[in-house]
C-alpha cells in the first residue's frame, strides 16, 4: 500500500479523504460526497459551466486547458450520444497522484463524472485505467457498483428522470493511449493511435459523439469546486491558475510523496521544505517539474511559483505535476538516455519523425553512453531533436524531444565529458534494453 | 460546395470549400510530396512530408489534412519546409537498406525521387541497419521489411479499396511492422494492389522481382485480356531472343477506365505468352494423320486451296456424305480477339465462305439487351457512368469473383461518393457488405423479382424484405440497372422493360471473355449482322455485302452438331474450343475440314486438320469492346516469332483463296499522306506517335496494306450505327462508349430468337484458355486452394 | 447476441465475455478488456484466444492481432506463473531501481523477458507504473511491492513460492 504523506502547507481539498476509508459509499457519504452531484442536478449545465469558469480550474493532465471552457466547447444539440471519458491512464513518469484518487476516494470521480455529464448533456461516462492498475480497476468498479446501488447511477439518477450510466474500462499498457484521441481510440478497441485533428472530441469524440476528455485528478476536483463555489476555489491558487494540485515529489528527495499543494507555491518550498531537500543531504543537481516530458530546471531556476504560466516563462511546463529531483551524483547522459527510451518504448509509431526520432535519440544516446561517442553526435542529438519539435502527428514526440534539448543544452559539458572513450563518471547501467 | 480562393506560394487559386490543400495544389501544378496520402484512401497525416506554412498558424501544417478555406495563405516552399521534408528523409534513410541499384522500385521509388529532390544524402548514424530476411506471402506478393517506410497505403487499398482487409499493422513504435492476416502468408484475391501503391520496394511482386530495371522496359498501355472488364494494363516489355518479351503488367498509366485497379489476372496474368506450349509454327495434318510443322505459305494455300474446293464446288462432298458449296463450311469466332477481327471474320465467312454459319461462345444475351434499347438514347451505363452513379441495382452476377473492376468500382463508388447500391441475388455475394439492401432470392425467383419490381404485389409475397426494396428503388431518382448473364431471353426483355417505363434507368449486362460484347456487336450471329442488324435488309450494309446469304444458319451447338453428322464440310474455329466446352468426343469431326486458329493446341486444334498459330491479343492492335460497351484501344506490346494475328492471317487466307482483298478490307489512300507503316501503335512507337494520332483519329492516316486493322474499323464506324466512336480519345488511349440504341432492328423478331447463352463463371485467377497456359495464376491458384483446404 | 458454445474460457470467464460485448455502444470496445482478462487465465494469448475473442466480437484475429500487439502488457508466448515487473524508468532508477532488477536477474537466473525452468518466475524491465513516489517499485502479476530493498527482494520471491507450494 504507498504510504501516504503530509505537510503543514498543504490545502487538502482532494486528498482531505485520503486516508478515511472513503473508497465505501457509506463512508464517502458521511464526508460531504454526493452532495455536489445533487446541486449540480438542481442547478443544471449552465450553472455548473460557470461555476467550473469561475474556479480557474485547469486541466490536470498537463496540458492545463481551463475545464469550464472545454465544456463549453460541446454544442447542445447532437444527433449523437455525447460522452463523458475520464482519463486514468497516468503513465507519465514521475506521476503517480490519479492513483492513489483512485486508491482513497474512487467516489469523488464517480461524482465528478456524473456532474460533468449533467453539465454536458451526456448519459455515459467512461473511466478509463491504465491496465497495470487492476487493483485500482477493482476499487473503481465497487465503488461504481455502489453508485449504482443507491440510485446515484442509472435510469434515474437521485431520483430525478435523468439517465446516467458510468463503465469502467482497462487499458493494456500504452502510455500513448493517455493522448486524448488515442484513448478515444484504444475505448473503442483500436490500436492506440491518435486521430487527426480538427474534429476536436468536444465536436467529434468517442463513437462519433461530442466527448469531454478529462484527467482524473481534474474530474475528482469538480465536486469540490461545486461544493465551496468556483471564486473560492479560484481563491486558493494563483493568477488564472485555480486551486490546489497534487505534486508527486520522487527522486532524490527525503520525503517523496503526493503533496496537495495550492497553485503557484514555490518550486524550491516544495523541493526543501515539503520534502526535505535533497536525500542525504546531496547537492541538488536539476529537476524535471512536470513528468519526464518537461525540460529540465536547473538549481537557480527554482525560484518559480508552480502553476502552468510561471514554470512556462522559466522554459518548462507543470505537465502532470511529477517533480523528479535529480542530485549531483547522477548522470545527466544516463538520465536522459533513461527518458529517451521510456518515449521510444512508448512511440505509438505512427508518424516517421517520432517513431524513428525517438529510436535515433535512443540509439544514439546509448552509444554514447557506453563511451562511443564523437562530437558530431552531440550536435546531431540536438539536431535530431530540433526537428522534432512541432513537427509529430502528436505531443508524444515534443515530450521526447523537449526534454532531451533541455538535457543537451543545460548539460553539454557532462556529455562532452562521456567524448573520447571516457568511462560514465557515474554509471551503474550502461545500458537499457527494454525491448 | 462553393469555392474559395485562397493563396499559394503567391499564387490565388480557388477549389470548392473543403478541398484537401494537396489536391488544390496539385491540380494546379504545385507539387505536395507525400508518401502516405493516396487520393481516394483515408487520411493518415502519417509521414509528414507534405507539411506546409500556413499564416498565422504557429506549426507547420499537413497539407495531406488541411481543408482550404476562404482567405487562407501558404507556403508550400521554403528553407524552413525544405529542412523539415528533409529531416524526415534523413530518419527514414537512417534504417533504410539503400539497395537501390538492386531493388525493384530503383527508379520508381517514391523515397528515391524525394531524397533526390531534398538532399538528406549524408548520413547521420554511424548504427548499423537492421537486415532482415525478406519474406514470401504468396506466389505473388513479397515483403521487404527494411525497405518499408511505414506509409500504410498497402493496408488502406487492401481494406478500404479491396474490402479485403488482409493486410494489417502489428507492434508499435519502431518495431511496428505490416503482417498479413495468414501469419507469414497472405490469403486474399492476390491482387497486387498493395505492390502497386508501395511507394518504395517494400512490396514486390512474384512475378517480376529482380527481373528487370524499369528503364530497361518500354511501357505499353493496351487491355487486359482475361476478362470483360477490360483494364487498361501497362506492360513493361522487353527485348527477347525471339521478339519482344512481357516482364511485367500494372497500372501505371492510371488514365484507363480502371484508375487505380487490376485483378491477380491483369496483373500476373501474361506469362502465357512465353509458354513453352506456345505455337509458333503453323501444324498441317499429314498423310500419316499426324500434324506436323509446316510454313506459313503451304498452311494457307492449303486451307485456300481446300475451303475453295468446298465452297465453289456443289454436289455431294468428296467423303460422300454432306453437300459442298456455299454453306458448307462453319465459322466459330472468338471472344478473346478484336472488334476487327471479328467483323472481318464474319464478313469472310459471309462474302468468301459464303456461309450463314457463323456464331460464337455466347456468354450473354446482347442480342435482345440491344433489341430492348433500339430507339432510346442513353440508356445503357458505360463503366464511368456505373463508378459514378449515385445508385446501383446488381442482379445476379458475383463481380467480386466475375468482374473484378465492376466491383472496385461499385465498391469505391459507395465509399466514395455515397452511392446506394441494391443488391439481389440468388446467392450470397461480398457486395452485400457494400450494399445498403440486399435480398435473397431463390433458385429462378428472378422472374418474380422483376415482377415485384413492376408493381406485382403477389410476386416475392414470401420475401419479407422484397416489398420494402422495392419502395426503396422506387424512390430513386436515377438508377443503373446491373444483371448477370444469368438474364437473358425473355427474363433480361422483362427486366429491362420494367426499368425502361421509369425516366432514368441506364443498363448494363455482364458477360465473360475481353470482347465478348465486340463478338456480339461485330455480327458473329448466324442470324444477325454487324450491329444486330437482321440478314435480310436492304441497309448500306446489306448492299455492301451483296450477294451474301440471307437465311438465318446454324448456331455454335448446332453447327458442332451437323459437322459431327457430316452435314458441314468445313470448319474455321478461330479462338475457341468447342471439344472442350461442349464436351464432344475426339474424332467426331474426322470428316470435317478443321481449320483452328489459335494461340495454343486446345483439343480441338489438336483435332484439326491445319493448326493456325495466333498472336494473343498482346501482340496485336485493334480494339476490344468490354461488357459495358466501352470500346478501348488494344496495342502491341509483346512479339513472337511465328505466329500472325488472326486479321492477317483471314486476309491472307481471303487472297489465296482469290479474292480481291480490297473488297474485304478498303485500305490504301489516294490523298497521299505520307505514311507511318501502322508501327507507331507497337511497343516500338517512336516520335511519330504524336501526329500518327492524330492522323489515324481523323481518317487520315493511309492504310497501306490489308493487314491495318485500322482499315477495318473505319468500315465499322461507317456500318456499324452503334459504333460511332470518339477517334482522337479512343487512339489517345481512353475509352469511347457505344451507343446502343442507334440501331434499327426489329425487337420483336429479335425476342424469337433463341439466345444460346451459356454463361461462364470465370474466378479470380481463372479466364479459361489463357490462365490455364499461365504458369503465375496457376500458382496463384493452387496457393489459394491450399489455403482453403486448411481452413476447412 | 450468440453465446459461444465451445469457448475454450471457463465457464465464469465466457459468462463476463457475453456480458462484456453488450455493455458498450460498440461490440469492439470489449477488446481490451477481453484480451487481459482471457491472458490473466489463459496465460497468454494463443492462436485460440485470439480466433475465439475474433469470433465473439465479430472482427478478424488479424483485426484482433493489430490491436493486441500494440499493447505491452499483453503476450504471445506462456510467462512464468508470477511475472515479476521491475520499474527501472527515471525515478525508480534514481532510487535503485537497476539494482532492484540485477538481484532479480541475479536470484532467477534469467534475464529481461527470461521465464525461469520451472514455469514460477518470469522477470520483464517495465515502464513506469505508477509508483514514483514509492520508488523503486515493482508489480508481480497486479500486485504492487513499492519501496523496494535489494534485501526484500528475496523476500518477495520467497512469499510468491510459499504461495505457489500452498497450493491455490
Ligand atoms: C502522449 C500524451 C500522453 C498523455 N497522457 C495522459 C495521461 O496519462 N493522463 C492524462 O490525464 N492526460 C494525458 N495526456 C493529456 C491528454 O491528452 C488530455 O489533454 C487530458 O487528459 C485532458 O484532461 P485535462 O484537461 O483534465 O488535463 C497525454 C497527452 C499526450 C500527448
Ligand atoms: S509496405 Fe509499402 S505500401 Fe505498405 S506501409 Fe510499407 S512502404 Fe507503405
Ligand atoms: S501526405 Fe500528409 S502526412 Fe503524409
Amino acid at each position: 500500500m504507498p504510504s501516504l504523506v503530509s505537510h503543514p502547507d498543504e490545502v487538502k481539498i482532494v486528498t482531505s479523504r485520503f486516508g478515511k476509508g472513503a473508497a465505501k459509499i457509506d463512508t464517502y457519504l458521511e464526508l460531504g460526497g454526493y452532495a455536489s452531484a445533487r446541486k449540480a442536478l438542481a442547478e443544471g449545465p449552465d450553472w455548473i459551466i460557470n461555476e467550473m469558469k469561475a474556479s480557474g480550474l485547469r486541466g490536470r493532465g498537463g496540458a492545463g486547458f481551463p475545464t469550464g471552457m472545454k465544456w463549453s466547447f460541446v454544442p447542445k444539440q447532437s444527433a449523437k450520444p455525447k460522452y463523458v471519458l475520464v482519463n486514468g491512464d497516468e503513465s507519465e513518469p514521475g506521476t503517480c497522484k490519479d492513483h492513489l484518487i483512485f486508491l482513497h476516494d474512487p467516489h469523488s470521480v464517480i461524482e465528478g463524472t456524473i456532474i460533468a455529464g449533467l453539465a454536458i448533456g451526456a448519459k455515459t461516462g467512461f473511466i478509463y485505467l491504465r491496465g497495470e492498475y487492476r487493483y485500482l480497476i477493482q476499487i473503481v468498479e465497487r465503488a461504481v457498483a455502489e453508485a449504482y446501488e443507491r440510485g446515484f447511477l442509472g435510469k434515474n439518477i437521485f431520483g430525478s428522470e435523468t439517465e446516467f450510466q458510468v463503465i469502467v474500462q482497462t487499458g493494456a499498457g500504452a502510455y500513448e493511449v493517455g493522448e486524448e484521441s488515442a484513448l478515444m481510440e484504444s475505448l473503442e478497441g483500436k490500436r492506440g493511435v491518435p486521430r487527426i485533428k480538427p474534429p476536436f472530441p468536444a465536436v467529434v469524440g468517442l463513437y462519433g459523439g461530442p466527448t469531454v476528455i478529462n484527467n482524473a485528478e481534474t474530474i475528482a476536483t469538480v465536486p469540490h469546486v461545486l461544493a465551496m463555489g468556483g471564486a473560492a476555489y479560484a481563491a486558493i491558487g494563483s493568477e488564472r491558475n485555480g486551486g490546489t494540485r497534487l505534486f508527486g515529489l520522487s527522486g532524490h528527495i527525503e520525503r517523496p510523496g503526493v503533496y496537495e499543494l495550492p497553485m503557484g507555491y514555490s518550486l524550491r518550498k516544495i523541493i526543501y521544505e515539503v520534502g526535505g531537500g535533497v536525500r542525504g543531504g546531496r547537492k541538488l543537481k536539476a529537476v524535471v517539474p512536470g513528468g519526464s516530458s518537461t525540460p529540465v530546471l536547473l538549481p537557480e531556476e527554482i525560484d518559480i511559483g508552480m502553476d502552468f504560466d510561471q514554470v512556462g516563462k522559466a522554459g518548462s511546463m507543470l505537465g502532470s505535476g511529477g517533480v523528479v529531483v535529480i542530485d549531483d551524483q547522477t548522470c545527466i547522459v544516463e538520465f536522459a538516455l533513461r527518458t529517451i527510451s521510456f518515449y521510444q518504448h512508448e512511440s505509438c509509431g505512427w508518424c516517421i519523425p517520432c517513431r524513428e526520432g525517438t529510436d535515433w535519440l535512443k540509439k544514439s544516446l546509448t552509444r554514447f553512453h557506453a563511451g562511443f561517442g564523437t562530437e558530431k553526435d552531440i550536435d546531431n542529438i540536438q539536431y535530431l531533436a530540433e526537428n522534432m519539435m512541432g513537427r509529430t502527428f502528436c505531443p508524444l514526440g515534443d515530450a521526447a524531444a523537449m526534454p532531451t534539448l533541455g538535457f543537451v543544452k543545460k548539460f553539454r559539458k557532462e556529455f562532452e565529458d562521456h567524448l573520447h572513450g571516457k568511462p560514465c563518471p557515474f554509471a551503474h547501467h550502461p545500458e537499457v534494453v527494454l525491448v | 460546395m462553393a469555392d474559395v480562393t485562397f493563396t499559394v506560394d503567391g499564387k490565388t487559386l480557388t477549389a470548392p470549400a473543403g478541398t484537401l490543400l494537396i489536391d488544390a495544389c496539385r491540380k494546379a501544378g504545385i507539387e505536395i510530396p507525400a508518401f502516405c496520402y493516396y487520393p481516394g484512401l483515408s487520411l493518415q497525416a502519417a509521414c509528414r512530408m507534405c507539411v506546409v506554412r500556413q499564416e498565422k498558424v504557429p506549426k507547420l501544417q499537413t497539407a495531406c489534412t488541411t481543408p482550404v478555406a476562404e482567405g487562407q495563405v501558404f507556403i508550400t516552399e521554403s528553407p524552413e519546409i525544405a529542412q523539415a521534408r528533409k529531416a524526415t528523409l534523413q530518419l527514414l534513410l537512417g534504417n533504410h537498406p539503400l539497395d537501390c541499384p538492386v531493388c525493384d522500385a530503383g527508379g520508381e521509388c517514391e523515397l528515391q525521387d524525394m531524397t533526390f529532390k531534398y538532399g538528406a544524402g549524408e548520413s547521420l548514424y554511424v548504427e548499423a541497419k537492421q537486415h532482415r530476411e525478406e519474406q514470401k506471402w504468396s506466389p505473388a506478393v513479397y515483403f521487404d521489411r527494411p525497405r518499408c517506410i511505414l506509409c500504410y497505403r498497402c493496408v488502406r487499398m487492401c481494406g478500404e479499396g479491396m474490402d479485403v482487409w488482409a493486410l494489417g499493422i502489428q507492434n508499435r513504435g519502431v518495431t511496428a511492422v505490416i503482417a498479413p492476416n495468414g501469419g507469414d502468408h497472405l490469403d486474399c484475391e492476390q491482387c497486387g494492389m498493395c505492390i502497386d501503391v508501395c511507394p518504395v520496394g517494400a512490396l514486390t511482386s512474384g512475378t517480376y522481382r529482380y527481373k528487370s530495371r524499369p528503364w530497361e522496359m518500354k511501357h505499353v498501355s493496351t487491355v487486359c485480356t482475361h476478362c470483360a472488364d477490360g483494364c487498361k494494363v501497362t506492360l513493361g516489355v522487353r527485348r527477347a531472343n525471339d521478339g519482344m518479351e512481357i516482364v511485367r503488367a500494372d497500372n501505371r498509366d492510371k488514365s484507363g477506365i480502371n484508375g487505380d485497379f487490376l485483378c491477380a489476372k491483369g496483373r500476373f496474368g501474361f506469362d502465357f505468352v512465353e509458354s513453352a506450349e506456345r505455337l509458333t509454327q503453323p501444324l498441317v495434318r499429314n498423310v500419316a494423320g499426324v500434324l506436323e510443322p509446316t510454313t506459313w505459305e503451304k498452311a494457307i494455300r492449303h486451307v485456300a486451296k481446300r475451303f475453295q474446293e468446298i465452297v465453289s464446288r456443289s454436289g455431294t462432298s468428296k467423303n460422300g456424305r454432306g453437300q459442298d458449296g456455299p454453306g458448307s463450311i462453319g465459322v466459330i469466332g472468338s471472344t478473346r480477339t478484336t472488334n476487327e477481327e471479328n467483323y472481318l471474320l464474319q464478313k469472310f465467312a459471309r462474302t468468301v465462305l459464303k456461309t450463314q454459319h457463323i456464331d460464337h461462345e455466347r456468354t450473354a444475351d446482347y442480342a435482345t439487351f440491344h433489341g430492348l434499347l433500339v430507339g432510346s438514347t442513353g440508356r445503357a451505363a458505360g463503366l464511368k457512368e456505373i463508378a459514378a452513379a449515385p445508385a446501383i441495382l446488381l442482379l445476379g452476377g458475383n463481380p467480386t469473383e466475375e468482374h473484378p473492376l465492376l466491383a472496385w468500382s461499385l465498391r469505391s463508388d459507395v465509399r466514395l461518393n455515397h452511392a446506394r447500391l441494391y443488391v439481389a441475388n440468388t446467392q450470397a455475394i461480398r457486395l452485400e457488405r457494400q450494399a445498403v439492401r440486399s435480398l435473397h432470392l431463390a433458385d429462378g425467383d428472378y422472374e418474380a423479382l422483376v415482377r415485384s419490381l413492376s408493381g406485382d404485389e403477389t410476386a416475392l409475397a414470401g420475401l419479407p424484405d422484397a416489398a420494402a426494396f422495392r419502395d426503396a428503388l422506387a424512390g430513386e431518382e436515377s438508377l443503373v440497372v446491373i444483371c448477370g448473364a444469368e438474364f437473358r431471353g425473355a427474363a433480361l426483355a422483362a427486366l429491362m422493360r420494367w426499368g425502361l417505363s421509369r425516366p432514368q434507368v441506364k443498363f448494363a449486362l455482364l458477360s465473360d471473355g475481353v470482347n465478348a460484347r465486340g463478338a456480339a456487336d461485330m455480327g458473329v450471329y448466324p442470324d444477325l449482322m454487324p450491329g444486330y442488324q437482321m440478314l435480310a435488309g436492304d441497309g448500306p450494309m446489306h448492299q455492301e455485302y451483296a450477294g451474301m446469304p440471307v437465311t438465318s444458319g446454324k448456331d455454335y451447338v448446332a453447327m458442332m452438331e451437323a459437322a459431327g453428322s457430316g452435314k458441314l464440310n468445313g470448319l474455321l474455329v478461330v479462338g475457341a474450343d468447342p471439344f472442350a466446352a461442349l464436351g464432344v468426343a475426339d474424332g467426331a469431326l474426322k470428316d470435317t475440314f478443321l481449320v483452328v486458329q489459335d494461340c495454343f493446341l486446345t483439343r480441338t486444334a489438336a483435332q484439326a486438320d491445319v493448326v493456325l498459330p495466333t498472336a494473343s491479343l498482346y501482340e496485336k492492335t485493334g480494339t476490344v469492346t468490354n461488357c459495358y460497351g466501352d470500346v478501348q484501344m488494344v496495342r502491341k506490346a509483346a512479339d513472337k516469332a511465328g505466329v500472325k494475328p488472326d486479321f492477317e492471317i483471314l486476309v491472307r487466307l481471303a487472297g489465296a483463296m482469290g479474292v480481291d482483298v480490297r473488297t474485304l478490307v478498303p485500305f490504301g489512300d489516294s490523298q497521299g499522306v505520307r505514311a507511318d507503316m501502322g508501327q507507331t501503335r507497337g511497343a516500338q512507337a517512336g516520335e511519330a506517335d504524336r501526329h500518327a494520332v492524330w492522323l489515324a483519329a481523323h481518317a487520315l492516316e493511309p492504310k497501306l496494306s490489308p493487314f491495318d486493322p485500322l482499315a477495318i474499323l473505319d468500315e465499322v464506324e461507317r456500318l456499324v450505327p452503334e459504333y460511332k466512336l470518339d477517334r482522337l480519345n479512343l487512339f489517345a488511349g481512353n475509352e469511347s462508349t457505344t451507343e446502343p440504341g442507334a440501331g434499327f432492328v426489329s425487337v420483336e423478331s429479335l425476342l424469337q430468337r433463341k439466345d444460346g447463352v451459356v454463361a461462364a463463371h470465370p474466378g479470380l485467377f481463372d479466364s479459361g484458355l489463357l490462365s490455364e497456359k499461365t504458369s503465375a495464376l496457376q500458382q496463384l491458384r493452387r496457393h489459394q486452394e491450399k489455403l482453403t483446404v486448411a481452413a476447412d | 447476441m450468440s453465446v459461444e458454445t465451445m469457448s475454450i474460457f471457463s465457464p465464469e470467464l465466457s459468462a463476463r465475455f457475453d456480458e462484456l460485448v453488450t455493455r458498450y455502444p460498440m461490440k469492439r470496445s470489449a477488446l481490451i478488456p477481453m484480451l487481459l482478462y482471457a491472458q490473466d487465465e489463459v496465460g497468454y494469448l494463443s492462436d485460440a484466444v485470439i480466433d475465439e475473442i475474433a469470433r465473439r466480437i465479430g472482427i478478424t484475429p488479424l483485426d484482433v492481432r493489430n490491436v493486441a500487439t500494440y499493447y505491452s502488457m499483453l503476450r504471445f508466448k506462456p510467462a512464468g506463473r508470477f511475472n515479476v515487473q521491475v520499474c527501472t524508468n527515471i525515478s525508480c532508477m534514481l532510487r535503485g531501481g537497476y539494482k532492484i532488477f540485477d538481484r532479480f536477474q541475479e536470484r532467477l537466473g534469467i534475464g529481461h523477458k527470461g521465464v525461469t525452468a520451472d514455469g514460477l518466475f518470469s522477470l520483464e524491465e517495465v515502464e513506469c507504473i505508477g509508483a514514483c513516489c514509492w520508488a523503486p517499485a515493482i508489480q508481480v502479476n497486479y500486485d504492487f511491492h513499492d519501496e523496494l530493498t535489494e534485501e526484500r527482494v528475496d523476500a518477495i520471491l520467497e512469499q510468491y513460492r510459499s504461495q505457489n507450494a500452498g497450493g491455490r
